[in-house]
């Protein structure tokens, strides 16, 4: 199950952050806020790589001695979504992640093409946007 | 279609409504053009996110410029650009021989002074779209002689 869902803009500010509320906020915002670095790595060896090898999707951004495992997504726009995942107890696919990440770029789409949101706004009146990452959070645990 | 209709019927109540409300005394007179452009760069920020969802990241600049003069004009205007130029430091000319926005003017010049106003919202249709992927940039159209029409994409560097 995903525990923290993040979403961060161009620029390296947060534009959205939630995680489950039983465990400590501030320790997720620090997670995400570490993974940034590894995404920067990734897109900027991205860029000297084949047609095919070039997908939004980033995967696994680093091993973690623990079970929360982070994955990374950057949308053409180099708007940046950093997924935790708790992987206790089921082993998520990579398949699954990516349709994950999938649902989350739809939404993002939806909320920029909102009329009433202004780009580069934090994310906080969608209403849409809240349920898909709720049901993400729900979903797979 | 009806639909492809839409569009332009649309476009062209927008720069008569802005242009109305100028008379009026609602906008300043002049500023038509930059809120014209504002309201462009705002849709071309929109329709790049939901046209680059589905494709792979770009590789350069080029890429880029490439992916607005095929795809993107293909979906707003129905025929790719003609003609894409650059001098490889930031200059791009985007040369479209029959733009769409135009095509219901005579052909020629008599109404090349009132060109411009229907060209502002495509020029910040541009900006919005490359600002969206990371490109800073400052984009003015030419006419000389319609329907064709000249873009120049000037890349800011920071």
């Amino acid at each position: 199950m995903a525990v923290c869902v993040a979403v961060i803009a161009k620029e390296n500010y947060p534009l959205y952050i939630r995680s489950v509320p039983t465990e400590n906020e501030l320790k997720f915002h620090y997670m995400v806020h570490t993974s940034l670095d590894v995404v920067d790595e990734k897109i900027s060896a991205m860029g000297k790589a084949l047609v095919d090898q070039r997908e939004l999707y980033l995967g696994l951004l680093y091993p973690t001695e623990d079970y929360k495992k982070r994955y990374g997504y950057v949308t053409n726009s180099k708007v940046k979504f950093v997924m935790v995942v708790d992987s206790s107890n089921t082993a998520l696919r990579d398949n699954e992640i990516r349709s994950m990440f999938r649902k989350l770029h739809n939404s993002y789409t939806d909320v920029m093409c909102n009329p009433f949101y202004n780009p580069g706004d934090r994310i906080q009146s969608s209403r849409a946007f809240d349920s898909m990452v709720t049901s993400m959070m729900i979903q797979v645990c | 279609m009806a639909d492809e209709a839409l569009f332009l019927l649309l476009h062209n109540e927008m720069v008569s409504g802005v242009y109305k409300s100028a008379e009026q005394g609602e906008v300043e007179n002049g500023r038509c053009i930059t809120k014209l452009e504002n309201m462009g760069f705002r849709v071309g920020q929109g329709l790049i996110e939901r046209f680059t969802k589905d494709t792979a990241r770009f590789k350069d600049e080029l890429d880029i410029m490439k992916f607005i003069c095929k795809d993107f004009w293909t979906t707003v205007f129905k025929k790719q650009i003609d003609n894409l130029r650059t001098n490889h430091q930031g200059i791009y000319v985007l040369q479209d021989n029959k733009f769409r926005l135009l095509t219901q003017m005579s052909a020629g010049k008599q109404y090349l002074e009132h060109a411009s106003k229907y060209l502002a919202f495509t020029c910040g249709l541009i900006r919005g779209g490359l600002s969206n992927l990371g490109i800073k940039s400052i984009v003015t159209a030419e006419v000389s002689s319609m329907p064709a029409c000249k873009f120049q994409v000037m890349i800011q560097k920071s």
